[in-house]
Formats: C-alpha cells, structure tokens, sequence
C-alpha cells in the first residue's frame, strides 16, 4: 500500500501534523478534524474489536470473497485471551505468552487490513466509523465489542478500584495483578471472589477460577481460605461437576455462598457489602462487577431496551436497532448460544457467511452452531460443556438430545485437560493465521 | 436487460433482508465451520492432540462421526456434539472436510521409533492403511502426517480395549507390543502429507 498524505498525517498524528500538512502547502488539517484513514473504493467490510468473534469474522469475509476490503480496528497491537487466564492467576502457566496473539499474520496471508486505533463512535445513517485517528467508511459493519462494566450500579466503585479489587475480567493487566496479589499474601489469608448476576462473560469462567484459586491455597498456602459470593441463587453453569470438585478436592479451604449480591465496595478496606448490610472482607479480593455489551455498542444504540446487551437476527446477526451493522459475541443476544470465546467463534463465521451473501445479492443460509468449552477443576483434570445450535422460529435454540456436560463420575477429567489445550491451541490459531 | 437485473437483486436482497425464514438449510460448509474451532480452519489442526481432518477419508470420517453418535466409540465431547446432527449432515461434513487441502503442522517425532515403525507399520498395517499410511483402503483413515499425540490417546485406547478395533486390525495387532504401537505411532507422524505449517 502506497502511503498517501491522509495515512501519513494518521502516522505523525497530533499537533506536529498541523504543522506538516502546512509546509506541504495542503490545506491545514487540524487534529480534531474527522480526517478518513483510509478512502473507500470498492466494498468495505469494517469489524471493529480483534477479539474471539472480531478476528473471525474478518478472516472469513475474505476467504469467502476476496473482492471485499476488509479492515479491522483493534485498540491493542497484542490480544490476550480471557480463555485459560485462570491458569495464570492460578500458576498452572508461567506467563501470558500462550494466551497472547498479534494480528500480522491475519494482515499477510488473509489481506485484513489493520487499523490499531480506539473507536470514539459510529455513525449508523452515514456508515462511517469514527476513530480517534479519523474516519473509515463501511458497506458493512460488524462490531464484536465484548463487554464492559456497570460499575456505576455499584456503590463506591471508582477508577481507582480495579487496581485494589481487580475484575480480572478482561486479560492482561488485571490478570496479572490479581496473581500478584495472591503470591503476595501471606498462608492463612483470606481470599474472595464476587460474581454478577447471569448474564456475564463467560459462565462457568467464576467456578473454574474458584477451582484454580483453591487449588493454589491447597498447595501453596494450605491455611488459607477461599469464598465466592455469587449473586446468582446457584451455581449457573456444569453444577454436578464444580459442586463435586469443590466437595472432593477443595473442602475445608473453599465455601460457596449463593444468592448474594454485593451493591457496594469499599476498595480501600478490600470490603464487599452485600445488598447494603452483610460486609464480606479479604486479603485478596476479586470483584467481577456486573455486565452489559461493550461500549462502542452502547454509544451506537445498539443495545437494546434493557439497555445492555444487542438483540440481532439470528441467521444474519444483524443489529435490530440498526441496519447494515452486525454484532456478535458476548455482546450479541444469541438465544441459546452462551457468552463464550467459542460461540463467537462460530457466530462469527455464520455472520461472515451471511455478510458476503447479502452483499452480493445471494440467499442467505441458517446458522448451525457449535460451543465447546473446558474448564479446569485442578492442575490436571478439566470438565466441559458442548451445544450445537440451530434456528428455530427466529430464535436460536440448542439441537434437542444433544449437547450436555462431561460424566460426573469425572472419568474422562485427565483426557479432556489434554483436549482442552489444544481446544487453546486450535482457537488462538484461527484467530491469528 | 441491465435494469431488469437490478431490479430482481433488489427484490431478492430485500427479501433476504425480512426474515430468516428465507435462508437456505445449513450448507456443508456452514455445518464444517463450526468444527473450525477445536479442528482448526477447514479441518487443520494446529493442536497435538485433535485430529487433522482436512483432506481426510470421506468414508472414514462418517464412520467415527456416526460411531460417536451411537456411542459405538468413546467420545469425551464428539459423542455428545455429533447427537445434533442428522446422518445427511454428518455425510454433508465429511466430504466437507475429505475435499480440503491436506495440511499438517510440523511436529518433533522420535527419529529411532519412526525407523522401528516405519518397518512394523508395513508388514502390520499397511494392507489397509496404504502407502505408508498416505491413502487409504475402505474405511481405514488416512494416517500420513496425523497428530503423534493424538495417535498416542488412539493406540492406548485400542490397548485398553476403550476403543475397539476392527477384527482385521485386533488380528494385525495382537501380535505388537505397546512399544511397538508407540512406534507406529511415531512413524504415521513423521510422515509428510500435503503442506507443511
């Protein structure tokens, strides 16, 4: 790609640019100016977010059509996946290097075309994107956002919290932080986890870290304990199975408190109050605030009228608020799907699918979809969940008489711990080449 | 003439565009896709113990997918996941895959075990799993270029009776010993099949 004066003015960015596009004797561009990044020529397909669902979906628009521009805005040069990071936080993985991927490779051999900048909003009448770098116009729009969090529900949280009480909810920093400081307390210290109500990211995400954590305390710090608090009034996702973990592996370290949902935080005490009156207080405090579609997709109006999350059609997961903008992943209101990295993994290629179709005047096809997820109980057994997926009178439903969860004789925990890495392996490298 | 085209690619993308109701059954590819995740972009795997199933036997693909819906052959997820399928899909997601390019990701194999293999492999196997396990005969899967840890799970299952063999292959492999197995398993991996990641 040639660098013509708009990318270049991108490149040097800020004030310096004034002065540039100056000297060059152009018309002054000053930095505020909504200046495209790249002009479009022929049919766009803009993705915003390079996560689970955002990679997929780029990658597939343009093996199913390489007539298409495809560009991808992502705020990070690295992604690192929230899929396995309990390993890390619970030392079953040295560093953060299996979960992370760069996008180099998407870039060379599927011809996505990068762009790393944050998205300030989206203009759905004039199909253009805004960035804090310029504009990007779009035929098509596919916003995989992920979540963000409704802290402004909770009592005393601020901007400072997360560094005192980390989500760990989003991997990389947080991750890191909430391992240090668990390394960093002492044998005989408390630990606590505080899960949102249903839905969230990632469902049985919570309980496995539990298993992790206590897993943890049990080697490394045997008096220590371990509570998670869950605003739900029970265990949301492979019950038999973590409540059986927990009997058998983690009893006298771990107690599982249901139905209580904390309301406020006291980030400087490491306290949790729990519907404005039961104090729960830690060493180490993990609160994973509630949930709703990330934030580009709330500025969009793509949320819908309970304002969190994005209701979609479900063959095409196109927005319902909005023409011609797609949203998928655990923003998107899938039906049956749940909010994992592999359903939008699949709902990512069944949007792709219909996205190119669509574009090119062609029928559309139903979805069939796929979610396998493992989590881990110990530092060599996991446990999964499986579903296959199909529409049923618009609404995506799990196939009847299939699907379900791992035996909970747990005979199969040590094989699937095996399956489960390469699950990682096989994930990160469709999302990355 | 032009016109008259505009107007029926408007006609049918509106009526794409009102409602699902309109969209053709899951073709094959969207069916295959779904397994991308866990068996890697059109059926290769970059994960040492799920199977490659690009450019893998048609015949021998139906019969493990049908196999692990009966529950005829232990499964962990593939049993409970292949329960969601007709038998038409399953056919429709095995020649799917048996048309993809065969890809394999390099692997590290012991070199001594590949030789010790590669001379049991063709007095054992090779009657079914032919040309060194590059092709195949009836319903023998091809074994050129598979995942060593994912041979590894077959051959101790085959041992531990887990998973059951064919009458022709119980005959062949009563005669090898879990070392040898190994072995074979060895060799099958070493082997280059298509392109090399």
């Amino acid at each position: 790609m040639t660098m013509d004066r708009r990318s270049f003015i991108k490149l040097v960015g800020g004030a310096s640019t004034v002065a540039l596009a100056g000297c060059a004797g152009g018309p002054a561009v000053s930095s505020g100016a909504a200046a495209e990044i790249m002009p479009k020529s022929g049919r766009r397909v803009v993705v915003i977010g390079g996560g689970y669902g955002g990679t997929i979906a780029a990658k597939y628009v343009r093996m199913l059509d390489a007539s298409i521009e495809v560009v991808l805005i992502e705020r990070n040069r690295q992604y690192i996946s929230c899929p396995f990071s309990n390993y890390y936080i619970g030392g079953l993985m040295k560093d953060l290097t299996p979960l992370t991927i760069g996008y180099d490779k998407l870039a060379a051999d599927h011809g996505v075309k990068m762009v790393y900048e944050e998205v300030t909003g989206i203009d759905a009448a004039a199909k253009v994107v805004a960035t804090k770098g310029g504009t990007l116009a779009y035929d098509r729009l596919i916003v995989s956002p992920g979540v963000d969090f409704r802290t402004e529900e909770i009592e005393g949280y601020t901007a400072e919290t997360p560094s005192l009480m980390p989500h760990a909810w989003k991997a990389g920093e947080q991750t890191i932080l909430l391992r240090q400081q668990l390394e960093a307390m002492p044998d005989g210290g408390k630990v606590v986890i505080s899960m949102p109500l249903t839905p969230y990211r990632c469902p049985p995400g919570p309980y496995e870290r539990a298993c992790l954590i206590a897993n943890y305390l049990k080697t490394q710090k045997p008096r220590s304990k371990l509570v998670l608090i869950d605003a739900n009034p029970d265990v949301v996702s492979k019950k038999p199975l973590f409540t059986k973990a927990w009997n058998n592996y983690y009893n006298g370290i771990f107690e599982y408190v249901p139905g209580k949902k904390v309301t406020k935080v006291d980030a400087q005490h490491k306290t949790l109050v729990v519907e404005g009156i039961e104090d729960h207080q830690g060493d180490v405090v993990n609160f994973i605030p509630p949930q709703r579609a990330g934030r580009i997709a709330v500025a969009a109006g793509l949320v819908g009228d309970d304002k969190n999350w994005c209701p979609v059609d479900a063959t095409t997961f196109e927005s319902t608020k909005h023409k011609d903008i797609h949203v998928i992943g655990d923003a998107a209101v899938a039906g049956a799907m749940p909010k994992s990295g592999y359903s939008a993994n699949s709902e990512a290629k069944v949007c792709a699918t219909n996205v190119v179709a669509l574009m090119n005047g062609k029928e559309i096809t139903e979805l069939s979809g796929i979610n396998v997820c493992y989590s881990a109980i110990s530092s060599s057994e996991s446990i999964s969940v499986a579903g296959v997926y199909r529409v049923e009178g618009g609404n995506i439903v799990g196939v009847p008489n299939s699907g379900g969860i791992s035996p909970v004789d747990f005979s199969q925990a040590k094989l699937e711990h095996v399956y489960a890495e390469s699950w990682l392996k096989n994930i990160l490298t469709e999302m990355s080449a | 003439m032009t016109r008259r085209w505009s107007v029926w690619a408007l006609a049918t993308g509106a009526l794409a565009m009102s409602a699902a109701a309109h969209a053709a059954p899951p073709t094959a590819a969207m069916l295959a896709n779904a397994c991308g995740g866990c068996h890697g972009t059109q059926g290769a795997s970059a994960g040492p113990s799920m199977p490659n199933l690009a450019g893998q036997s048609k015949k021998a693909l139906v019969e493990a997918m049908k196999a692990f819906k009966s529950g005829e052959r232990s499964s962990t997820v593939m049993g409970r996941l292949t329960k969601g399928y007709s038998d038409a899909d399953i056919v429709a997601m095995s020649e799917y895959f048996s048309k993809q390019k065969p890809t394999a990701y390099a692997q590290a194999v012991d070199a001594k075990k590949a030789d010790k293999g590669g001379m049991l492999q063709e007095k054992h196997c090779g009657r079914c799993h032919v040309d060194d396990g590059q092709d195949f005969k009836d319903d023998a899967p091809i074994m050129a270029g598979q995942w060593l840890g994912y041979l590894q799970i077959q051959m101790d299952e085959y041992i531990s009776g887990k998973r059951k063999m064919s009458e022709k292959m119980a005959e062949k492999v009563k005669h090898l010993s879990a070392d040898d197995m190994d072995a074979i398993a060895h060799f099958y991996a070493s082997e280059k099949m298509g392109e090399t990641k």
